[in-house]
This record gives structure tokens, C-alpha cells and sequence, in this order.
């Protein structure tokens, strides 16, 4: 093996690109728990995005508009969710459930005609002299615009939740949605609000996997990306930023691992791509036990339908 | 205006009509689809439904199938349908089907190719301690560290996966396979092979555990004082303290059980109908379970049926592809649709429906 | 004759099987402080969610201040001066005071601003209130100003209270009742809903009687006794729960330094404490909610474990023993929470009938449940107690909170516990079930068994208790007979005042 192979610089380039997707899903997911909701159907969302992201680019020959179609197709299965949980009153668990497995068969269905056409390129930006820098240049401004929509996003998104009247509310109906209900606010339309948000955002982030990490479209392309995901908004605490940080943890993972593996490490390759399902559940562990518990500060009406009577 | 009202009593007509009007309505929605796909929607819903039993043509084939395909879906069932019950999602077993699978294996290829009556039994238990084994992972967390169950649980089936992969290309290669992936055929080795017990039937000894399970599982859940402690938890788990039920107990029996029965699946298709630890052993089976479990409304009794049903859209999809050239991603959207109407559906069970016209608001 | 404030006319409010509200009318005065009195389902809440926006009536007119009043949400009876504080507060723990008051206003000023006009307007009125602080870590007290604050930052006109007084110690419903009259004085309007009398005779110059649905009386409450006002509102001559005297025997239960942890992060942790209770003695256990109630009646019954010695049954440690282990010695409990706690709400009469019944009733056999005299034991209890349901395979969430209560606190009664532990037994249970509940502990201890009631109703306490102890922050005061024990005593117990406790003991 040879460990030198491996450039760090590469690296953390490289980690940021690995993050994003899971990062936007997360930031996504993020919004709808707080809002009250668990929806486990992020990885359902996220490979519908994948593959209508992928078609609408390779059918219009544009990357910024399969994005978009992959926001719309997110937040468009996202709404089946909020249609059974917030109007039909059905179990979270099993919707969720029950959407990633619809998204799954949905996204090979409809990606049939696709595998192993490449998408269109999505160029990188160019920030003159700051790309130009070095080390910190690679690592940090040479990427494709999305790196930075995300991050981007969870900045507007902590901004929103934190500092806006609309985030306050949003929060509010996540954590007390008797008490938000007796205030006058719209329980259910803030919640549908918000999945369709956390849809969009899962979209986004399948569409980058498809069009930009990987580039490919193949069935199940995600692998469990979205699970990822949902185990990384607990890790975050609920946070924006914590979400961000946790991302590029699981990013640094992800490549590392890959390197290790292209540098021909003496661990079979299985062994090494398991590990980060296998740091998710340790982080998991660590973040809900002992006193990470007290200021895990999870919605007071996470998962809880809401019936209005009267 | 349509406006929801809670009833008094949640109705039990709907209860068990919901699933077959479930059932009804995919039919429909699926025939739409099929026929965007540019096929002939009566054609594909027949070919899925009807020729695998009716048709001369093909039933003598998949008529076994039926019950090849149905008993790993209501094994597997029947042990989420308890958790599920309880408030403990296991969503993991397609997981716990892999490892259980690959510890019955394990145990063949120990002991090929020597014969012994005792082989087959000694896989049996090995297959139910593996998938018993994996799901105390999510269990142990959980009740130790208070780990949601749900996102473990689901996290290790790529795990299983992956050592499924490297078992298949490393340690369980079938040393005489060329370095094909693969292990050596365990169907072919009589003392563990998993056959049909009665010939052209599709029964091998998964249908027989199936059976056993569905009915140990209507006695605990509607005779036995644990099964009332399950219901309790699910539904008030504050009561069921009260009633001086552990959760944590609760917790590790569930998941042992349903992990237990995902190993037996697992072990019974390897030895049986998949003949070996390959790549692609898994086909789903664990996750196909849970719309098979809630479309049985977690009844044992229910579960049988939903299982036969899934088991047809399996056979009746496989040769829709064949026939039709219908995608084989039609059947799993299909599947996906199946469990939507029927959470859908669900309303009706709970609420009654009133039509309002609500005064100028 | 001036206009009135809100002039309420025909209002008719019918949900599916119950008519909330028929041809209500009554005005509210300005500068009046005006008493909507009823028992629980009388329809007073349903009443208050229309004039707030909340529901909106069938039938029936408002008129506020002459003018035509339909407000079809909350924001627009905010808009014309109403405001209100509600029973179960609606407020959010993971937000701090400032956010909370501003999720209440529509055009809430930036939140700095806000702050220093909580500050002002909580300290003009007596409340004083730190807006940076996190309401989940407030007591029920603080928290029920910042529902106020933020009822009075809006400058309203009305304002509506229901039930304000259920979590209030007697010290803090004297501070409530200043700014009232405060309030009052400054010609605002109060419409003030509760079921305790003697606060309403203290506080009201008019009520309005309801029951079940109807507008049944109206008076000056300062005329009336408290019985007087009762019987308006149950319609019936109340039947006192009576008692023959008798002396105590020995010791039942008694509980050691028993210290523990609360589960819960808002909880309460337990802190030494130490009771006795004879056998044939009710012991009435007072305190504001959250002071340790949960947490004391969860390790009578076991849910939560102590080490051996700290709880003992006769003489015999039960402290590290689960709820059934205990329950074979003798000692059964009925806990607060009806639906998801003493009773699963998804499930039949004969389900929750073996939930505390399975072993000591011999429900079990082998394991296996014998469902037929599971069936019997629920409808011996639906019978002794009168329990109104069509029958046993009935789920609980279909009874009204009253029969529940009947057939809780029936099923432990039934079972001939030695001792049984019972928190908040009439807690939103009409007059004539809590009566009854009352009187069937009576019996239970005159029987000869040992009876611990938790409650927040001090007036259930004094009316039916022995003894009476006080939990405050945890500990739990030495208790002391009943008998000559005045109310202001009482409230410096509650208040956490070891002497008063000591003195007598």
C-alpha cells in the first residue's frame, strides 16, 4: 500500500463535494423536525431528485435546470407525505417508510432509459485570485456552485429559524402545536410548508450526487445517503451549523475511505466502504447517550400528528 | 369542504375492509401507469394477477412459486408486525435476513461435505442466532444508550450488505468455482439443502416455519399475557409501566424475534431456493415485509394474506417483464403504491368523513 | 343604560352528539371582572374559543362595543382588544419569554425592544419576569405571568382567564388578584372562568351560571354562599362525602428518606422523604403541580425504584420492587394522567380492567389470559361504581373524563388494596362523579385501609384528608392533622415553610 499517494489537499477538496449532498438533505430534513415532523422518506425524496435532476439535464443539455426540476420532483413526492401524515392523519414512521420505498421504484422506473448516458458538466467556478491561492484555493474555491448554494443555505436557513418571525412560528408549531394552534397559527399549512421545503432540499442534494459527485445515473444511486441524513440532523442537535460541521465529519469519512481504498490498503474494500454507516451509528450512539441527551433539544411535537378539533 | 372527526371507536368494518379497497385501487393506479408505459394496462393487470394461478400455461410454474416467494415475506412479517405492535421499528431486517443466511451458510460450508442428519437442524439455529445476533445491535443500543432503533436498524443493512459482498468474494468462494463470486451450491449439498418437501408444491421447511410462526404469534399476541404487555407499550407506553412492563425487556424481545425470524428466512432461501451466498442474494425480501405486515393490519391471520398477495405480484411482475416487457421497477413502484392507498386509506378506520360547507368563512 | 363591552346573544355551538352551547347571552360590562361559572362540559370553553375566534359559532350574535363581532381568528379579536390566558398554557418550552410574548402579538417590535417592554409592564404589575430566560425552566407560576405580560403588552380591552388559579399556590392567587383589580381599576375588563367559588365570591361582582350548555342563572356572587353557587351549577343539592369518626391503626405504609432522581429533564427530583400512614388514615398530599408529585406517586407504585428500604408495606421493604410486586403486597395506585397512564385509550374496558387487575384479580393463567373473567371483573366495576358506558368492549377514550376517573380508581378499589395511592383523583371530573369518588376513598378507609390522595385541590384535601403534608421543590413536609389546621397555615406548607410543619409535629 502507499499511503503517500493520498494528497490532502485532494482530500479536503474532495470532502467538501462528498458532504454536499448529504448536507443539503440534512439541512432539508432539518427544517421539516423542526417544524414537528419525522419524515423518514429522505432517502426516497433524494433519489427521485437524483433521477429527475439527471433526466431534465441530459434531455435539456443543462445542469442548473435539471436542479431545478430535481427540487420541484423532491418537493412534489414530498407532498404525497403531507398528504397522508398532515390531511389523512397517517403514521409518520410508516409514510416515510412508505415513501422511500415508492421512491426507489419510482427513480428506476423512470431512470431506465438513462444508465450510463454521462450528464452534461456542471462547470466549476472560477473566484479569480482566490482560486488561485494556494492550498486554501483547491481546498476551498474551486468548486461547482451548488458546494457553496449549500452552504449558503444552511447560513439562511439558521438566519430564518433564529432571527425571522417566520422561524420563531415554524418552531413554535414544532415544539407546542396545541399551543401554536390556540395562538391562531396554521398548524398544517406550516407543516406542509415544510416538507415540501425539506422534499426540495432532498431533491437538490440526489440531483448532485447524479450530476455532480458521482456523474452517473444507476438504480439506488443514494445507498443510503438520506438515512445518512436523517441520523446527521440528530447529530447536529437540531442546529444549522452543527449540521454543516457534521456533514464535512461524514464527508472526511466518505473520501477517506475511498482513498484508503484506491491506495490499495490491506483491508478488503467492503470493510472499508461500510464504515460510514458504521461512524453514523456510533455518532448516534454517542449523541443520544449520557449527557449529550440533556442538550439533545429535539421538538417537543417531533413525530406527533396533530388533529384540530372545534 | 371535506372535514375529519374523530370516532368514538375506531370501526372495525374498515379495519379490515381498508386493505382490500388498498388493494383495489392499486389496481387501478397501476393500470394507469402501465398503460403511460405504453402497455396494455387489463393485459399486465391479468398477467400479474391471474395467469400465475389460472393460466395453464404458466401456473404449473409459478403456482410453487407462490408459496417459495410468500414464506420469507410472512416470516419476516410476522416478526416486524410484533415490534411494529409494540412501538419498535424495525426496519432493518432485510439486514438480519442477510447475516442469518450467511450464518446457515457458514455452518454448510463448515461441515461439507460431510453427511449428518444433525446439519441441517445446526443451520437452522445458526440462521435464526445470526439475524437474532444483528438485531441486538439496534436493541442493545436503544436500551443501553437510548439509540433510535429505526436509523440503526436501517444503517446495518448496508453493513450486512457489504459483508454479504466480501463474504461472497472472499471468505465463502466456492474454491472450485473458478473465482466466480459465489459459494458452492448448498442446495446441492443433501445434508444442508433446504428441499421441497412435497415435489411441485413450492413447501420447503421456510413454509413450514412460516406456518409454526403465524400461529405462535396469533396464540402470544391474543391468548398470552406478553402479547396484551406488546399491544400496551405500542399504544400507551406509560400505561404499560404502570402495568410493570420493562420497555427495555420489551425492546430486546421484539427485535431478538423479529431478527430471529428475518435469520430464518434468510437461512431457509439460501439452503432452498437461492442455493447460495451469492452478491446478489438479497432481493428485498426484508423491506417488501413491512408493506406486507401493514397491509395484514399486524395480524398474523392478515399477514398470511397479504404475504400470499405480495408473493403474486412478485411471480405475476417477473412475468409481466417476461411477457410484456413490463419493467421490473413497475412492480416495486407498484408495491410502494400499495402501502401508500392503504396509509391513506387508513383515515376511514379512525375518522369519519363529513362533508361540510363551512358558512362564508 | 350604557353599552356594554361585549354584549353575547343566542350564541349556539353544536358538535356531533353534544350541544356545546344553546342560545347563550350575557354581557360583560367595561371595568367589570364577570364570572363564567360551570362545571367541566358545561360549555364554558367552547364559549370562551368564540368570543376568541377559535370556533365559530352556529348560531347567535356578538356585539363588541355596539358593533357586530364575528372574529373568524384569534388575530382578530386581538385586533379589537381581546385577550387570552389559557388553562393549559400556551406556551413554549424551548423558547425563551421574550419569543413566547412575541408568538402572541401580531406586530411584535424586534425583540430587544420587547424585552425592555416586558421588563416595564411585568414590573408595573407586580409580575417581574427576566425575558432572556428559557420558559421550560419557569415555575407554573412564572409561567402564567408570561402569559399575562403578554396579554397586556397588547393593551386589551378583555380579558379572558380560564381556570388561572389551578396551578397557583394560595400566596400567588393573592399576587394574581392584585393585578386584577389593578386591571380593573384602569377600566379594563376581565371574564374570569373557574370553578372555585370562593375565589369567584372574592374576586366578581357578576356571574353567569352555565350547565350543560345553558345559561342557567346569573347573580352577584358576593350575595350567594359558596354552596349556594354550587348547586346553581350542578343543578342538583350537592351530597357532602361523609365520614364516621374513627381511630387510626397501625402503620400501613410507610416511606424512609427516600431520595430520587426525576426521570424527566423539566422534573422534579425527590429529596428525603419520609411519611407514615396508619391503616384506616387518609393522608392528603397538597402542592403546586411539579413539585414532585409525579415523581412521588410513580415511586409509590413502583415505576420508579428506590432502594428496599425506602418504601415499606406493613413492615416489609417494597422500595426495589415493580409495580406488580408491589400490587401482590397490597399497595395499588391510581396515577394522574387518565388517558396514557392509568388507562390505555386505544383499548376496551375489559383491556384496561387487566391492566392492574392481571395478577391480583388471577386474570393470568400460565401466562394466558382468561378473557372471560377479565370481562367480568370490568363490568363489576362498570356496575358497583356506575361507570355510564354502553358496555365493557367500549375503549376508554370514548368515556367522559368523570366515568374514566369512576372506573380507574373502581378497578383499584375493587381489588381491596391496603393501601392505595391515588394523584389528583377528581382532577376535570364533574361535581357528582368527584363526590362519589370522594366518598368511595372514604369507605376504602374506613375499611381499614391506608389512603394517600395527591392533589392540587386544597379544598378536596381538607374536605376528605386525616392528615395533610405538603410537597415543595421535592421534599415533603412532616404531616399534620387536619383537624384545626388553618388555611393559612396550609399555604406557608406549600410555600415550603419547614416550621409550620415542625411546629405541629
Amino acid at each position: 500500500m502507499d499511503l503517500s499517494s493520498i494528497n490532502p489537499v485532494v482530500l479536503a477538496a474532495a470532502l467538501m463535494v462528498a458532504a454536499t449532498p448529504i448536507l443539503l438533505a440534512a439541512i432539508g430534513e432539518l427544517v421539516a423536525e423542526k417544524a414537528g415532523v419525522l419524515n423518514l422518506g429522505v432517502e426516497g425524496m433524494m433519489i427521485t431528485g437524483a433521477v429527475t435532476g439527471f433526466a431534465v439535464a441530459v434531455m435539456t443539455r443543462n445542469p442548473y435546470l435539471g436542479m431545478l426540476a430535481a427540487l420541484c420532483g423532491g418537493a412534489a413526492v414530498s407532498l404525497i407525505f403531507a398528504l397522508l401524515t398532515q390531511v389523512l392523519m397517517a403514521n409518520q414512521v410508516a409514510s416515510g417508510l412508505a415513501l422511500t420505498l415508492f421512491g426507489l421504484g419510482f427513480s428506476a422506473l423512470l431512470g431506465q432509459g438513462f444508465v450510463g448516458i454521462p450528464p452534461p458538466r456542471t462547470p466549476k467556478m472560477d473566484l479569480g485570485f482566490l482560486s488561485d491561492l494556494p492550498v486554501l484555493g483547491p481546498i476551498l474555491f474551486r468548486h461547482d456552485p451548488m458546494v457553496y448554494v449549500s452552504i449558503a443555505l444552511v447560513a439562511a436557513v439558521w438566519y430564518w429559524l433564529n432571527h425571522t418571525r417566520g422561524g420563531r412560528i415554524l418552531r413554535a408549531v414544532g415544539e407546542n402545536h396545541e399551543a401554536a394552534h390556540a395562538l391562531g397559527y396554521r398548524v398544517r399549512r406550516v407543516r406542509i410548508l415544510a416538507i415540501a421545503f425539506g422534499g426540495a432540499c432532498a431533491g437538490l442534494g440526489g440531483a448532485y450526487l447524479s450530476l455532480i459527485r458521482v456523474p452517473q445515473w444507476t438504480e439506488g444511486m443514494t445507498a443510503g445517503a438520506g438515512w445518512i441524513a436523517l441520523a446527521l440532523v440528530v447529530f447536529a442537535s437540531w442546529r444549522p451549523w452543527r449540521a454543516l460541521l457534521g456533514a464535512y465529519l461524514f464527508g472526511g469519512i466518505i473520501v477517506l475511505q475511498l482513498n484508503l481504498q484506491a491506495a490499495g490498503v490491506r483491508i478488503p474494500v467492503e470493510y472499508l466502504a461500510m464504515s460510514p454507516y458504521l461512524v453514523t451509528i456510533l455518532v448516534l450512539v454517542v449523541m443520544s447517550s449520557g449527557r449529550a441527551r440533556k442538550t439533545l433539544a429535539a421538538p417537543g411535537s417531533l413525530g406527533r400528528p396533530f388533529h384540530a378539533t372545534g | 369542504m371535506l372535514r375529519l372527526e374523530k370516532r368514538a371507536q375506531p370501526s372495525n368494518f374498515w379495519n379490515w375492509a381498508t386493505p382490500l379497497l388498498a388493494v383495489a385501487l392499486t389496481m387501478v393506479a397501476g393500470a394507469i401507469l402501465f398503460a403511460f408505459l405504453g402497455k396494455d394496462p387489463f393485459a399486465a393487470i391479468k398477467m400479474i394477477f391471474w395467469d400465475p394461478l389460472f393460466n395453464p400455461q404458466f401456473a404449473a410454474y409459478s403456482r410453487p412459486q407462490l408459496l417459495v416467494k410468500a414464506a420469507p415475506l410472512i416470516l419476516i412479517a410476522v416478526g416486524l408486525a410484533i415490534g411494529f405492535r409494540a412501538g419498535i421499528w424495525n426496519i432493518g431486517a432485510e439486514g438480519q435476513y442477510i447475516i442469518g443466511a450467511l450464518c446457515g451458510a457458514a455452518v454448510a460450508l463448515a461441515f461439507f461435505p460431510s453427511p449428518g442428519w444433525y446439519i441441517f437442524p445446526l443451520m437452522v439455529l445458526a440462521g435464526a442466532a445470526g439475524g437474532w445476533a444483528w438485531a441486538m445491535i439496534p436493541a442493545i443500543l436503544k436500551t443501553r444508550f437510548n439509540t433510535n432503533e429505526i436509523l440503526v436498524s436501517l444503517l446495518l443493512v448496508y453493513v450486512a450488505e457489504k459483508i454479504l459482498a466480501a463474504m461472497a468474494t472472499g471468505r465463502m468462494r466456492n474454491p472450485d468455482g473458478a473465482g466466480f463470486p459465489g459459494s458452492r451450491n448448498i442446495a446441492q449439498y443433501p445434508a444442508a439443502s433446504n428441499p421441497e418437501i412435497i415435489a411441485g408444491s413450492g413447501m420447503h421447511w421456510g413454509v413450514v416455519a412460516a406456518f409454526i410462526a403465524v400461529i405462535f404469534t396469533y396464540i402470544l399476541l391474543h391468548k398470552h399475557i406478553l402479547g396484551y404487555q406488546i399491544r400496551l407499550a405500542g399504544q400507551a407506553p406509560r400505561a404499560a409501566r404502570f402495568a410493570g412492563v420493562a420497555p427495555a425487556r420489551l425492546v430486546v424481545m421484539c427485535l431478538g424475534f423479529s431478527g430471529a425470524m428475518a435469520g430464518l428466512a434468510g437461512l431457509f432461501e439460501v439452503a432452498g431456493p437461492a442455493r447460495m451466498i451469492s452478491i446478489d442474494f438479497n432481493v428485498g425480501y426484508g423491506f417488501t415485509a413491512i408493506i406486507v405486515a401493514f397491509l395484514g393490519r399486524l395480524h398474523p391471520v392478515g399477514i398470511v394474506l397479504a404475504g400470499l398477495l405480495m408473493a403474486l405480484t412478485y411471480i405475476g411482475g417477473e412475468l409481466a417483464q417476461f411477457m410484456l416487457g413490463l419493467p421490473g421497477a413497475a412492480i416495486q413502484v407498484f408495491q410502494g403504491m400499495l402501502l401508500f392507498f392503504l396509509l391513506a386509506l387508513d383515515v376511514l378506520s379512525n375518522y369519519r368523513i363529513r362533508l361540510s360547507w363551512p358558512e362564508a368563512a | 343604560m350604557t353599552t356594554p363591552l361585549l354584549a353575547i346573544k343566542g350564541i349556539t355551538k353544536a358538535y356531533p352528539g353534544v350541544v356545546a352551547n344553546s342560545d347563550v347571552s350575557f354581557d360583560i360590562g367595561k371595568g367589570e371582572i364577570h364570572a363564567l361559572l360551570g362545571e367541566n362540559g358545561a360549555g364554558k370553553s367552547t364559549l370562551v374559543k368564540a368570543i376568541y375566534g377559535l370556533v365559530r359559532p352556529d348560531s347567535g350574535t356578538m356585539r363588541w362595543r355596539g358593533e357586530p363581532f364575528a372574529p373568524t381568528a384569534p388575530h382578530e379579536a386581538r385586533a379589537a382588544g381581546v385577550a387570552m390566558v389559557f388553562q393549559h398554557f400556551s406556551l413554549f418550552d424551548a423558547l425563551d419569554v421574550a419569543e413566547n410574548v412575541a408568538l402572541g402579538m401580531d406586530n411584535p417590535p424586534p425583540l430587544r425592544k420587547l424585552a425592555a417592554q416586558i421588563r416595564k409592564v411585568s414590573n408595573d404589575y407586580g409580575l417581574p419576569l427576566d425575558p432572556g430566560q428559557l420558559v421550560g425552566d419557569l415555575s407554573a407560576g412564572q409561567r402564567q405571568r408570561v402569559e399575562i405580560v403578554r396579554c397586556l403588552l397588547q393593551d386589551p380591552h378583555l380579558l379572558i382567564m380560564d381556570e388561572p388559579t389551578s396551578v397557583l399556590t394560595p400566596q400567588e392567587v393573592d399576587t394574581l388578584f392584585r393585578t386584577l383589580r389593578q386591571l380593573r381599576a384602569e377600566g379594563r375588563s376581565i371574564l374570569y372562568i373557574s370553578h372555585k367559588l370562593e375565589e369567584i365570591r372574592a374576586l366578581c361582582e357578576t356571574a353567569t351560571v352555565l350547565r350543560l350548555g345553558k345559561v342557567v342563572d346569573r347573580c352577584d356572587p358576593r350575595d350567594r354562599t359558596a354552596r349556594e353557587l354550587a348547586e346553581m351549577m350542578v343543578g342538583t343539592k350537592l351530597h357532602q362525602p361523609e365520614r364516621p369518626p374513627h381511630s387510626p391503626g397501625d402503620i400501613a405504609l410507610e416511606v424512609r428518606g427516600l431520595s430520587l432522581r426525576s426521570p424527566s429533564p423539566f422534573g422534579t427530583s425527590l429529596k428525603e422523604v419520609s411519611v407514615a400512614v396508619h391503616m384506616g388514615e387518609i393522608l392528603g398530599i397538597g402542592g403546586v403541580a411539579g413539585n414532585g408529585q409525579d415523581e412521588l406517586s410513580a415511586a409509590l407504585s413502583g415505576e420508579l425504584r428506590a432502594p428496599p428500604g425506602a418504601v415499606s408495606i406493613r413492615g416489609e421493604t417494597v422500595g426495589h420492587m415493580g409495580p406488580n410486586a408491589r400490587r401482590a403486597m397490597g399497595l395499588l395506585c391510581a396515577p394522574e394522567e387518565r388517558l396514557g397512564h392509568a388507562a390505555a385509550p386505544e383499548m376496551t374496558l375489559v383491556e384496561n380492567a387487566l391492566l392492574t387487575g392481571a395478577w391480583r384479580q388471577k386474570l393470568v393463567n400460565g401466562g394466558f389470559v382468561n378473557w372471560t373473567k377479565a370481562r367480568g371483573f370490568a363490568e363489576a366495576v362498570i356496575k358497583r361504581f356506575d361507570v355510564r358506558t354502553p358496555g365493557a368492549h367500549v375503549v376508554a377514550r370514548a368515556l367522559s373524563g368523570g366515568n374514566l376517573q369512576k372506573f380507574v380508581i373502581g378497578r383499584e378499589i375493587m381489588q381491596r388494596p391496603d393501601v392505595l395511592v391515588v394523584n389528583q383523583p377528581t382532577w376535570g371530573v364533574d361535581a357528582s362523579a368527584a363526590a362519589a369518588i370522594r366518598q368511595a376513598l372514604m369507605d376504602l378507609a374506613q375499611g381499614g385501609a391506608a389512603v394517600v390522595v395527591i392533589s392540587q385541590d386544597l379544598d378536596e384535601l381538607l374536605e376528605i384528608a386525616d392528615s395533610f403534608a405538603a410537597l415543595n421543590a421535592g421534599r415533603l413536609t412532616a404531616k399534620r392533622p387536619v383537624r384545626g389546621l388553618t388555611l393559612d397555615q396550609v399555604g406557608l406548607m406549600l410555600g415550603g415553610a419547614e416550621e409550620a410543619g415542625d411546629a405541629a409535629a
